[in-house]
C-alpha cells in the first residue's frame, strides 16, 4: 500500500532515532550526576572534606557535621536489614515450598502488590499507629529484656531508630519476599528430587539444596532491598524523631541523610544548600558502595559454589 | 531384621544393629530439626503477613470514614479549620503523573527497543546506566529536580513530573526491552523475508507481539511514580488551591499525605488517612489491572 507523497523512513533513519533516544538517556545520568556534584561544590571548597564525618550538626555557627545522619542511615538499614534478611527467607521458603499448592499463588500475589503501596502510607501508618504502641509496650518491654545489652538506653519515646527500622523493614519485606520466592521457587526439580532420593528431611532440601542454589538470585534480592532501605525519605522521616545528634541507644531518636535534606531544604540557602547536596552526593556513594559489596559477595560466592561442584 | 542365621554375640550383627541404631537416631534428630525448622518459616511467614494486613486492613478502616462528597470535590482548607477535602491534590497528581507518562513513556520505549536490538559495549554500559538510575536515591531525584528546572523556573508541576519521569524512566526501559527481546526471531525474519522496513517491523510485528509485557512495565512504573513522595516534596511547591495548570506550584496526594500526618489537627490527619486510601486503591488497582491485562492478552494469543 504505498501512498505517494508520503514520508517514510528508511533504515538507517529509524536506527538513528532510537540511538538518539538511547544518547538522551545517556546524557540525562552524566545530567544528573554533573548538576549534583556541581552544586555540591561550594561545599567542599569553602568546608574542606573533614565535615562529612563532623559529629555536630550547628548550621547557625557554621558547623555541619554529617557523621550523626551517616551512622543514622546505616543504623536505620542495619535495623531493617537484620529483621528482613532471616524473616523474609523464612517466607518466601513457605510461600515457595510449604503453602498448600491451592493458595500459594494467591497469598504470592498479595505479597508482591503489597510492594505497591506507597512508602509515605508506611511512614503514616508508624507514626500514628505504631509509634504509641512501641512507646508504652514494646520498648519497654525490650528495656526490661534486653536492657543489660545497654542498647536500649534512654526513655522509650516511640519515634526513633528502632521504629524507623521496623517502619522499613515491612516496607522493604514485600520485595524481598516476591524476588527470593521467584528464585526459590526455579531451582531445578532434579536437584530437589535428587536430595529427597538420598533420604534428606524437607529442611534439609530447602537448606541444603535450594538456598544454595538461589544463592545469587538471594543476595540480588537482598542487594534490591537494602539499597530501598538505604534511600528511603518520607517513611523514615516519620517516624525516625528527626534529631541532629549521635544515637546512644537503639531507641534514641535520630537522623537519616534522606531525612536532614527533607527537613531542611526549605529553609536552606548558600553553604548550608551546598551541603545538602553533598549529603546527597555522601548518599549516593553510600548506595554505590553497598552494591558494590554486594556485587562482590556474588562474585565470590559464585566462585566459591563452582569450585565445590568441581571438587 | 533378624534372621535364622543370626547368632547371639555375632560380630557382623552387632555391627549391623549399632548402625541400625545410629541411623535410626540420625533420622530422628534430623526429623525433628526439620519439623522445628519449618516451623520456623511458618512463624516468619505469619510475622510478614500480619504487619503487611495490618497496614492495609488500617488505611481501610481509617480511610473510608473520610471519603465524602467534600473530600472529592473540595481543595484543602487552611490548618485548623475542619472541613475542606484533597481535589487540588487529586488534580495535582493526575496531572503530574500524566506529563510524566506522556514523555517517559515513548522516549522510554525508544530507548527499550534500542537495547533489545543492540548487543555489544554501548548497549551494555547503556542498559548498566539505566539499572544504577534504578537504585538512585529518590531524594537525590529530587535535589536534581530543583537543580536542573526549580533553581531556573521555580516549583512547579513540570519539575515534579521531570522528577518522577526520572524515576519511571528506567524501569520503563528495561520492562520494555525484556518484552522487545521475547518477541520470537522467526517473526521478526518472517517480516524481513517480506522486505519489509525496520520501523514497519517495529510496528507492526515486534510491538504488538510484545504489548502484553510493555503495558504491564508501564503500568507498574506509574504505579512506582505515583507513590514517590520524596521528590515532590522538593519540586512542587505544594498549594492549597485548585491548579491545573502544571508550570504553577501545585498539590499532590503523597506530599499532602506527609504534611498532614505530623499535623496536630485531627481533621487534617483525617484527610491524610482519606489520602492514603485513595493512593493506595489506585496503585493497587494499577498493579492488578496490569497483572489481569498481561493475562488475558497472553491467553488470547494463545
Amino acid at each position: 500500500m504505498r501512498r505517494p507523497g508520503r514520508f517514510r523512513l528508511p533504515d538507517s533513519g529509524y536506527r538513528a532515532v532510537l540511538a538518539v533516544a538511547a544518547a538522551v538517556l545517556a546524557a540525562l545520568a552524566v545530567w544528573f550526576l554533573i548538576a549534583i556534584v556541581v552544586q555540591a561544590k561550594p561545599a567542599f571548597s569553602t568546608l574542606g572534606f573533614s565535615w562529612i564525618f563532623g559529629r555536630v550538626w550547628d548550621p547557625s555557627h557554621g558547623k555541619y557535621g554529617l557523621l550523626p545522619f551517616i551512622l543514622g542511615t546505616l543504623e536505620v538499614t542495619a535495623v531493617a536489614v537484620v529483621l528482613a534478611v532471616p524473616i523474609g527467607l523464612g517466607t518466601a521458603l513457605a510461600l515457595a515450598y510449604l503453602v498448600p499448592r491451592r493458595i500459594r499463588s494467591s497469598l504470592s500475589t498479595t505479597v508482591e502488590l503489597l510492594a505497591a503501596v506507597p512508602s509515605v502510607v508506611y511512614g503514616l501508618w508508624g507514626l500514628v499507629v505504631l509509634a504509641p504502641v512501641f512507646r508504652d509496650t514494646v520498648e519497654p518491654f525490650l528495656t526490661s529484656v534486653l536492657g543489660w545489652t545497654g542498647l536500649f538506653d534512654g526513655p522509650s519515646q516511640g519515634v526513633g531508630l528502632l521504629l524507623a527500622g521496623v517502619i522499613l523493614f515491612v516496607m522493604i519485606l514485600p520485595t524481598m519476599v516476591a524476588i527470593s520466592r521467584d528464585v526459590l521457587a526455579v531451582v531445578p526439580n532434579e536437584q530437589v528430587e535428587g536430595a529427597m532420593a538420598l533420604g534428606a528431611t524437607r529442611w534439609q532440601v530447602l537448606y541444603k539444596v535450594v538456598v544454595p542454589g538461589a544463592r545469587t538470585g538471594l543476595l540480588g534480592a537482598f542487594t534490591l532491598a537494602t539499597g530501598r532501605a538505604l534511600g528511603e525519605t518520607v517513611a523514615v522521616a516519620l517516624v525516625i524523631g528527626n534529631s541532629p545528634y549521635i544515637a546512644h541507644s537503639i531507641k534514641s531518636p535520630a537522623a537519616t541523610i534522606p531525612s536532614l535534606i527533607v527537613n531542611n531544604f526549605g529553609e536552606s540557602t548558600g553553604t548550608e544548600l551546598a551541603v545538602l547536596f553533598a549529603a546527597g552526593l555522601v548518599l549516593l556513594v553510600i548506595g554505590i558502595a553497598v552494591n558494590s559489596v554486594a556485587r562482590w559477595l556474588v562474585w565470590s560466592t559464585a566462585g566459591s559454589s563452582a569450585g565445590a561442584t568441581s571438587r | 531384621m533378624t534372621t535364622l542365621l543370626d547368632l547371639p554375640g555375632d560380630p557382623t550383627l552387632e555391627r549391623r544393629r549399632a548402625v541400625q541404631e545410629a541411623a535410626a537416631s540420625s533420622l530422628r534428630r534430623r526429623k525433628l530439626g526439620s519439623a522445628v525448622a519449618l516451623g520456623v518459616c511458618w512463624v516468619f511467614l505469619g510475622i510478614a503477613i500480619v504487619p503487611l494486613v495490618g497496614v492495609v486492613a488500617y488505611v481501610v478502616a481509617k480511610g473510608l470514614p473520610a471519603w465524602s462528597v467534600d473530600f472529592f470535590t473540595k481543595s484543602t482548607v487552611p490548618e485548623g479549620i475542619p472541613g475542606g477535602g484533597v481535589w487540588n491534590a487529586i488534580v495535582g497528581t493526575a496531572v503530574i503523573t500524566t506529563v510524566a507518562i506522556v514523555v517517559t513513556v515513548p522516549f522510554g520505549l525508544l530507548v527499550g527497543l534500542f537495547l533489545a536490538e543492540s548487543d555489544g559495549r554501548v548497549a551494555a554500559s547503556l542498559r548498566f546506566t539505566a539499572d544504577v538510575m534504578t537504585g538512585v536515591p529518590s531524594i537525590t531525584v529530587g535535589i536534581f529536580g530543583y537543580i536542573a528546572i526549580v533553581r531556573n523556573f521555580g516549583n512547579s508541576g513540570f519539575a515534579g513530573a521531570f522528577a518522577i519521569g526520572f524515576i519511571m524512566l528506567p524501569v520503563i526501559v528495561r520492562a520494555g526491552e525484556t518484552a522487545f527481546r521475547g518477541v520470537p526471531t522467526s517473526l521478526n525474519e518472517a517480516a524481513l523475508a517480506l522486505g519489509a522496513r525496520k520501523v514497519t517491523i517495529a510496528r507492526k510485528v515486534v510491538v504488538p507481539t510484545a504489548l502484553p509485557g510493555v503495558i504491564t512495565g508501564v503500568l507498574l512504573a506509574v504505579a512506582r511514580g505515583l507513590g514517590e513522595t520524596a521528590p515532590l516534596l522538593l519540586t512542587i511547591g505544594g498549594n492549597q488551591y485548585l491548579q491545573w495548570n502544571p508550570t504553577k506550584q501545585m498539590e499532590a496526594l503523597p506530599t499532602f499525605i506527609y504534611s498532614s500526618s505530623s499535623q496536630p489537627y485531627a481533621d487534617q490527619v483525617q484527610l491524610a488517612w482519606g489520602a492514603a486510601l485513595l493512593l493506595m486503591v489506585v496503585v493497587l488497582v494499577l498493579s492488578i489491572g496490569s497483572r489481569l491485562f498481561a493475562a488475558r492478552l497472553r491467553k488470547e494469543r494463545r
